[in-house]
């Protein structure tokens, strides 16, 4: 009698979540394990795939090309790996003390203080390269701001060659994942209790040992799920690079992009998809276990 | 009449625990609750007694036995179709809602005419002296006016048995004592059974008809508050409901429904027997602080124990004594400041004789 | 309690990092009027024709492909926006409320999206499609040959918003008290009685937040609308893309200004309700 009352509501619980599962079997599992099969694909000369099953692409990944041997493509991955822990470490540094400054600041005025965070992120994301290019190109805002100051104190002075550069894919990035990473250290911070400053007070400790025995630990739940989401889509973009990097600041993301759109060579392009797929797997996968769960998203 | 206005017949709950093993919450539970009555069930956290609750108001359904309400089976008889009604604890009111929203919505749920409920509505709030309080929400009420609420969302359906989770549970203490003589009052008055779930033995004693004390899922001993305090049937029980000394010892003869028991050190006392024993048996005999009597050492009389006084402590209108007795166990002695006691009340070091009758005292197997 | 004082140095270091997150979109602006059609330089303001310094927004709203790419936006973010929050807030029910087989791994698969790189995902359903569409087609006659397009674009959109939908929903499901629902039961109310007027009001607020998640991020997107659009089914995102790639002249800070404003406008409207409630 039970019994068939606690399988009825097995059976809701699973026909509630089977839609989602659906949508996301048929448009994310299904096209993973597709790119995989084309992955192991060669192309014909007019680059239409043949399904065969080959090794050469993740071969041609590593370097190993006809010619000999060549690091283009391995310099692409660690390039892309270096330039997205700069952005999270950038990123990091700049919204910890912003998401505790808005985190202390008197309860009213915080959740104002958190809307202007999140202004930024409803332009658009192209839109919001396309100011930076705005200021950092030679004849730019910054180049012209920083050259009339020069001017006003007499100091000789270059314009600074900021774009197209890799600094200024950085700059970018730092800027388009900032509040991805503001909002859930906020979360964090913004949970732990008044009482614990006191507490720590109490006992002696001083303002830093209170910040590094109390405030950074409780913290780390939002600086984890902070750390994910600034870094997950920092090492798959192509749009900064392409836009701010101009052709010198090839990534993971724009490779892929090539491949399938100029190069016509979706194999190879799937080959690099499932390499960028399973660098992120590995790095999150490795990052949440050695220092929280990954649930922790929630708090963003 | 239609028999017991709830009735369990060996009712089983079992849960599967976290580890896959299955653990009864509830085990042979059998209760008769007569139309009418106020009708306690108490026990420590985790006896079973909101798990039993839960089952007659139709959140929990039997693993085995039957659950009866009015005489019919309820069988697998959704909450919303049982005649019953729940005070919850923390009273669970919706905070979307106003007042009278909430009071009126079991009504509605019947399909009850608008003008009949907001006649309904409005008396119910009268009946628990919140008239006028319609229009504002859960949130700007204190916790006795929710629990108010909570009783008249519940009353207003015209249940036939009224369910209340600890319904008293999150209030202060002196707001509770109201509440506790308002709800009896309230049951005399609307004459509907309630079945209420308490830990707290006072609150129990002071309000319900009849009690079920459980422990461990398993009805222990179900009466009257006089029966359970003054004739524990178990060690439990005893323990539970109110102070209890407890002597170890084993029976060495039995006269008329009393035990003679020999405790260690050679004193035998003479009390009553709850459960049936047989001679040789070890036992425990129960008895009240209240129910021993403080006397100097004179001629050795029934049913008086040796010791020497080692503390006391005096509560206004009683005072407390700690006697250690030969055995070197220490009772609790209760004795009432009327005159006599203070003139001549004994004091710590002196050596005493604790003495009590028979009939207070229980033989308790366990 | 009063609030320890903040120290200067902190405070100035947040105004800082609040102006680096406002220049750009001060630049934007300031740019849309713009004299200079190269928008490099800032050469005065524009005065010219009927609408005076607006020129470059006047321009903009006779630009037929930006009014195309704003209505393909708008339908995008819609219809995603809807079909996600149900779906999502679905498996948000699923997950808090019950118990079912293989619900760990369907909690794991649902997540899998967000450390996903969208351009994993974004090249993962190019691929499905052109599979799918490249079979189906050799079957199909000329005219009735599916491509890529609005609804490629909308059913991927609705695919990576159902994990953060569901993720919102479940926050605000994780405070809710279930013996509310036992209460209305209590009183007579049936199961889907108890969830329209009970459930349903009390988590709306986390319905409507992942709503807005959702709705924001469709309006966001570019990299997997990048590779799962087609031809007439082109945003504006990618429509300015496009424009940066080519000529950019200030028609697209003009844009880019309306957008912030009709963002802002819609946002601080719905702040403003919510308050209100």
């Amino acid at each position: 009698m039970l019994q068939s009352l606690r399988e009825n509501r097995r059976w809701q619980g699973f026909l509630l979540i089977l839609p989602a599962l659906l949508v996301l079997g048929l448009l994310l599992v299904l096209p993973l394990g597709l790119t995989v099969v084309t992955s192991f694909a060669q192309r014909d000369v007019d680059g239409n795939v043949i399904y065969t099953f080959t090794l050469g692409n993740y071969w041609r990944l590593l370097g190993f090309t006809e010619t000999g041997w060549d690091d283009l493509y391995l310099k692409i991955l660690l390039r892309s790996l270096a330039l997205a822990l700069q952005t999270t470490t950038v990123v990091l540094l700049l919204a910890y003390p912003l998401a505790y400054f808005i985190a202390r600041a008197p309860q009213r005025r915080r959740n104002l203080l958190l809307f202007w965070v999140l202004v930024p992120l409803w332009t658009n994301f192209v839109i919001r390269i396309y100011a930076w290019v705005m200021i950092l190109r030679s004849q730019g805002v910054l180049n012209s701001t920083l050259g009339a100051v020069a001017g006003l104190v007499d100091l000789p002075w270059q314009p600074l060659d900021l774009y197209p550069s890799q600094s200024a894919v950085l700059i970018g990035m730092v800027y388009e994942f900032l509040p991805f990473m503001i909002l859930p250290v906020y979360t964090s911070l913004e949970k732990i209790e008044p009482a614990l400053y006191e507490a720590a007070a109490d006992l002696h400790a001083n303002a830093l040992q209170t910040f590094w025995r109390v405030t950074i630990p409780l913290s780390m739940p939002g600086v984890i799920a902070g750390t994910i989401l600034t870094f997950v889509p920092v090492i798959g973009t192509f749009v900064v690079s392409d836009i701010l990097g101009g052709r010198q600041v090839i990534l993971v993301g724009n490779l892929v992009q090539r491949q399938f759109l100029d190069a016509r060579d979706p194999p190879f392009g799937s080959a690099a998809s499932i390499v960028l797929l399973g660098i992120t797997l590995v790095l999150t996968l490795y990052y949440t276990r050695r220092f929280g769960l990954g649930e922790e998203i929630a708090a963003g | 009449m239609a028999g017991y206005a709830v009735e369990l017949r060996a009712v089983w709950k079992r849960f599967l625990g976290p580890a896959g093993e299955t653990v009864a919450a509830v085990k042979e539970l059998s209760l008769q609750i007569a139309d009418g009555e106020f009708f306690a069930l108490l026990g420590p956290s985790g006896c079973g007694k909101t798990t039993t609750l839960r089952m007659v108001a139709g959140f929990e359904l039997p693993s085995d036995g039957e659950v009866l309400i009015q005489g019919k089976p309820m069988g697998k008889t959704p909450p919303y179709q049982r005649p019953v009604n729940t005070v919850f604890q923390n009273y669970a009111l919706f905070p979307h809602m106003t007042i009278g929203e909430n009071v009126a919505f079991g009504l509605q749920m019947q399909k009850v005419g608008r003008q009949e409920v907001q006649r309904r509505v409005g008396d119910a709030l009268e009946m628990v002296r919140l008239s006028g309080l319609e229009r504002r929400r859960p949130k700007q009420l204190s916790g006795g006016q929710q629990q108010r609420v909570a009783l008249a969302r519940a009353l207003v359906n015209r249940p036939q048995v009224l369910l209340l989770d600890e319904p008293l549970g999150a209030l202060d203490l002196k707001l509770r004592k109201e509440m506790q003589l308002e709800l009896k009052k309230l049951q005399r008055e609307v004459g509907i059974t309630f079945v209420f779930v308490t830990h707290d033995q006072e609150e129990a004693l002071t309000m319900s008809d009849r009690i079920a004390v459980m422990d461990a899922g398993v009805a222990l001993q179900v009466g009257s508050a006089t029966q359970i305090y003054e004739q524990p049937n178990c060690r439990f029980v005893a323990d539970f409901i109110g102070e209890t000394n407890f002597l170890e010892g084993s029976v060495q003869q039995l006269q008329g429904g009393q035990a003679l028991v020999e405790l260690p050190g050679g004193l035998s006392v003479w009390a009553s027997m709850a459960q049936p024993v047989a001679v040789g048996n070890p036992v425990t005999v129960a008895v009240r602080p209240e129910k021993l009597t403080l006397r100097p050492l004179e001629a050795p009389l029934a049913n008086q124990l040796q010791g020497q006084v080692v503390d006391q402590v005096y509560i206004g209108t009683d005072t407390y004594y700690s006697v250690r007795l030969a055995s070197g166990q220490t009772i609790r002695v209760r004795e009432q400041n009327n005159l006599a006691a203070l003139r001549q009340g004994a004091q710590p070091g002196d050596t005493v004789c604790v003495q009590f009758v028979a009939e207070t005292a229980s033989v308790l197997t366990g | 309690m009063s609030q320890p004082r903040q120290s200067p140095w902190l405070a100035a270091l947040s105004g800082l990092v609040y102006f680096f997150l406002y220049a750009p979109i001060v630049v934007l602006i300031v740019f849309s009027f713009n004299v200079s059609r190269t928008n490099v330089v800032f050469e005065g303001v524009v005065n010219q024709g009927p609408c005076g310094p607006f020129y470059w927004y006047c321009e903009l709203l006779q630009n037929r492909s930006v009014a195309d790419a704003a209505r393909n936006t708008l339908i995008i973010a819609v219809t995603s926006t809807a079909v996600s929050t149900l779906i999502g807030t679905l498996a948000a029910l699923a997950l808090q409320r019950y118990e079912f087989f293989g619900k760990k791994s369907a909690e794991t698969a649902l997540y899998f999206p967000m450390v996903t790189p969208e351009i994993v995902m974004g090249i993962g359903i190019l691929v499905l499609f052109s599979a799918l569409f490249g079979w189906v087609n050799s079957m199909l006659p000329p005219g009735l040959r599916l491509t890529l397009g609005l609804g490629t674009v909308i059913v991927s959109h609705i695919a990576f918003s159902i994990p953060f939908v569901t993720l919102v929903v479940r926050a605000r499901l994780h405070g809710f008290d279930s013996r509310l629902e036992e209460a209305a039961m209590d009183l007579g109310a049936p199961p889907l009685t108890t969830f329209l007027r009970i459930t349903l009001p009390l988590i709306a607020p986390g319905v409507l937040a992942g709503a807005m998640l959702a709705f924001t991020l469709s309006l966001d997107d570019f990299i997997i609308t990048f590779f799962t659009t087609g031809p007439g089914a082109t945003t504006l995102p990618i429509y300015v893309y496009g424009l940066l790639r080519r000529v950019v002249t200030p028609e697209v800070n003009a844009l880019s200004t309306l957008w912030i404003l009709v963002v802002l406008t819609v946002v601080g409207l719905s702040q403003w309700f919510q308050q209100r409630e």
